[in-house]
């Protein structure tokens, strides 16, 4: 209750608090528009989407070794990662797309613990950070401080995410994919290489969670277990959000975010993921109540 | 050749197997056994703990190996890799002592993993010298095979308590004035700092302000710092890992939080000053041992030459938790000559009466096990390097108080 008075007695610390929850909300949200994407085009829940996040961050960490300036290494990284994804659909997301999705969910789980270990052996478990030399912005007399680099994963967020409606909506491969997720069928009858259009929509969907990578690299840390927190966000914001509205996920990306930070204060640190999975159960009930009265309705 | 080929490697663990008696004095070399963290989580301070292992190993056998009853043997470590977690390495003791017949076990790394191999250590009989599991709780179960050369994890921010209080004094503040924040992976390591550091501040009457404890899957501090700014401590301690060290100083530097002194464990070992550069400035750091220590033994010289030596075998600079592995070995050494058999019983004996000076500290344990000899240090990052400022009797240089960010 003390940190309740705290908040209530200073009202910086709400904005501190509200400012970081949306900024940090921007970067979930990247990931989330990505597990989106594919379980709507491919049918398929990606549960090795924080890994690919785990991996981008790397990529913008040796990037950045080689002495690029973090900026640039997150378009790159996600380059990299597109690359990543496109061979990770060749190798062995192909064979279970059309399957259960059951099968989907242990064949990325098995997948994630595959790059786990594979990022451990290959770059060891110590803690990367990658620095952007942005600085900080003052507001308020320095009551409240926000660093650039939270500023720039959100304008990256934002431009990612209208970059994306615009490509499935007005490019060659968008409407193949919109065309092939509606049904995957009749976009093969009608001449689309479905094959060709899920290579792309998982390889769209690691760059995007490239990109947000970079930006955990250089907002906080990097090591090989950072993945889970990832994709369990990504989860919940897809769940609360649906499928096909890239809006909507950047809204409930931005509330979890906000969620959380306050979450963190007032309980404490030691509650902050345990609310995440609270609210996450709390959604998933209230979704189902919610479906049932709509087919009441149909009914 | 086949032969022989064969009898060198596969004969290890095929004799082991059949024979006890063959195991713990093969030919002419004892076999230590020990299960670290070579993938997982730890698996950094795993490879540290090896690598420290190693080096004693090394070292001994250059130097004729230990004079068992007249005999000289050569030491050897049979490694497994537990993968980090507890039950896999208590599954692993088990498989060194009962399958492979391994007498004498060497610790794994953290106190998760002691915890889980003490049982298993004790059940056999058989001694377990570790160097890295620094939980206080390993040394109130009556254990009576398990020694510890390293300072218990309460140790490690005390001092920190401690440096502020006396500074306080100087400034002419009650220490009673002061106001502690603290943050905390939720481990049972971190937690036994806490525990250390609640003592001390009850014992000073300081206010602890601010307690949070972080998930291991938290990648973010900003709601704690953002509680920090308001609270305005006089101190931050903060224990969790590498993860911990380097939030910590990223993120007070990037959120422009002013603390007088931030306190945080295993910043060596997560390189703060080396990969963050002037942001890492002013942090204290808690550290089970120095290179700067005017430590010595008969085995690697002064604690410099240890880090000299180790910089030069292993390409990287020693960390304590190198340190103390490599004393572990030494204190096994030291036992089996004054025991003066390979019995595990009397080897036990030995180890309980240890009083020896090595690179890493003077080194004595008490009833329960824990060496009690053995002061931790509290480094200071400043101008990119850390310079000892606690205990004051081995301080280089004065603790620059209080911490000011980079501008």
């Amino acid at each position: 209750m003390e940190n309740l008075r705290l908040l209530f007695e200073s009202p910086f610390l709400s904005v501190q608090l509200l400012l970081d929850g949306v900024l940090i909300g921007a970067i979930f949200a990247l990931a989330a528009y990505g597990m989106a994407l594919v379980w709507g085009v491919m049918g398929l829940i990606n549960v090795a989407q924080g890994e690919l996040v785990m991996l981008g961050g790397y990529a913008a960490f040796y990037l950045y070794r080689a002495g690029i300036h973090p900026l640039f290494a997150v378009p790159l990284a996600a380059a990299v990662l597109f690359a990543a994804g496109w061979l990770l659909y060749r190798a062995v997301i192909f064979r279970v797309v059309d399957k259960d999705l059951f099968i989907s969910i242990l064949a990325t789980f098995g997948l994630s613990i595959l790059l786990q270990q594979l990022a451990n052996t290959l770059f060891g478990a110590d803690v990367r950070t990658a620095e952007s030399g942005f600085g900080t912005l003052f507001l308020f007399g320095g009551a409240v401080t926000v660093s650039s680099i939270k500023l720039i994963a959100f304008g990256a967020a934002l431009l990612t995410g209208a970059f994306l409606m615009q490509f499935l909506r007005r490019s060659r491969m968008g409407q193949a994919i919109r065309a092939t997720a509606q049904n995957s069928r009749a976009a093969r009858v009608m001449g689309i290489d479905t094959g060709r259009v899920y290579a792309w929509t998982f390889g769209l969907n690691a760059a995007i969670c490239g990109a947000s990578g970079a930006l955990v690299a250089m907002t906080w840390v990097v090591h090989p277990y950072l993945g889970l927190p990832y994709t369990v966000r990504s989860f919940m914001i897809v769940i609360i959000a649906g499928l096909g509205n890239v809006a909507a996920v950047l809204a409930a990306a931005l509330g979890l975010g906000v969620a959380e930070n306050f979450a963190g204060f007032i309980f404490g640190a030691e509650y902050q993921a345990a609310f995440v999975f609270v609210l996450l159960v709390v959604i998933l009930v209230w979704r189902r109540f919610w479906l049932a009265r709509e087919r009441r309705y149909l009914r | 050749m086949l032969k022989t080929g064969l009898l060198a490697s596969g004969a290890v663990a095929f004799s082991l197997a059949v024979s006890g008696a063959l195991a713990q004095a093969e030919g002419d070399t004892v076999v230590l056994g020990a299960a670290v963290s070579l993938t997982g989580k730890y698996s950094v301070n795993g490879k540290n703990t090896k690598d420290g292992y190693d080096l004693a190993v090394k070292r001994i056998n250059e130097m004729g190996g230990v004079k068992v009853g007249g005999k000289a043997y050569k030491l050897k470590v049979l490694y497994y890799d537990d993968e980090s977690t507890p039950a896999r390495g208590a599954q692993l003791a088990e498989r060194l002592i009962a399958q492979d017949g391994v007498k004498f076990v060497l610790g794994a790394y953290s106190s998760g993993l002691t915890k889980a191999i003490a049982p298993v250590t004790e059940k056999y009989k058989v001694p377990h010298v570790e160097g890295n599991g620094a939980a206080r709780e390993l040394f109130t179960q009556g254990y009576r095979y398990l020694f510890a050369v390293l300072s218990t994890s309460d140790y490690y921010l005390r001092d920190a308590v401690n440096l502020a209080a006396e500074v306080a004094k100087e400034k002419g503040r009650d220490p009673k004035t002061l106001k502690i924040a603290m943050v905390f992976e939720n481990d049972p390591f971190s937690l036994d700092v806490r525990e250390g550091i609640l003592e001390d501040a009850k014992r000073y009457g300081m206010h602890v302000a601010i307690d949070d404890k972080l998930p291991p899957e938290i990648n973010d501090m900003a709601p704690t710092l953002t509680k920090v700014r308001a609270v305005k401590p006089d101190m931050l301690l903060v224990s969790g890992h590498e993860k911990g060290a380097t939030l910590v100083v990223r993120q007070t530097a990037e959120m422009k939080i002013e603390v007088p002194i931030v306190a945080t464990t295993h910043c060596d070992s997560a390189k703060i000053a080396e990969s963050m550069g002037k942001l890492a400035e002013g942090v204290l750091c808690a550290s089970q041992w120095d290179r700067k220590l005017a430590y010595k033994d008969k085995w690697f010289g002064s604690a410099d030459d240890y880090a000299k030596l180790f910089e030069k075998e292993l390409k990287y600079p020693a960390p304590y938790q190198a340190a103390e592995s490599t004393a572990s070995v030494l204190v096994f050494a030291d036992a089996f000559a004054r025991a003066g058999s390979l019995d595990p019983e009397k080897v036990r004996d030995a180890i309980a009466s240890t009083d020896m000076m090595t690179f890493f500290g003077p080194i004595k344990f008490d009833s329960t096990g824990k060496n009690v000899v053995k002061p931790m240090v509290l480094y200071q990052v400043l101008g990119g390097d850390y310079k000892v400022v606690a205990p004051t009797k081995w301080a280089e240089t004065k603790l620059v108080w209080p911490r000011k960010l980079p501008q």
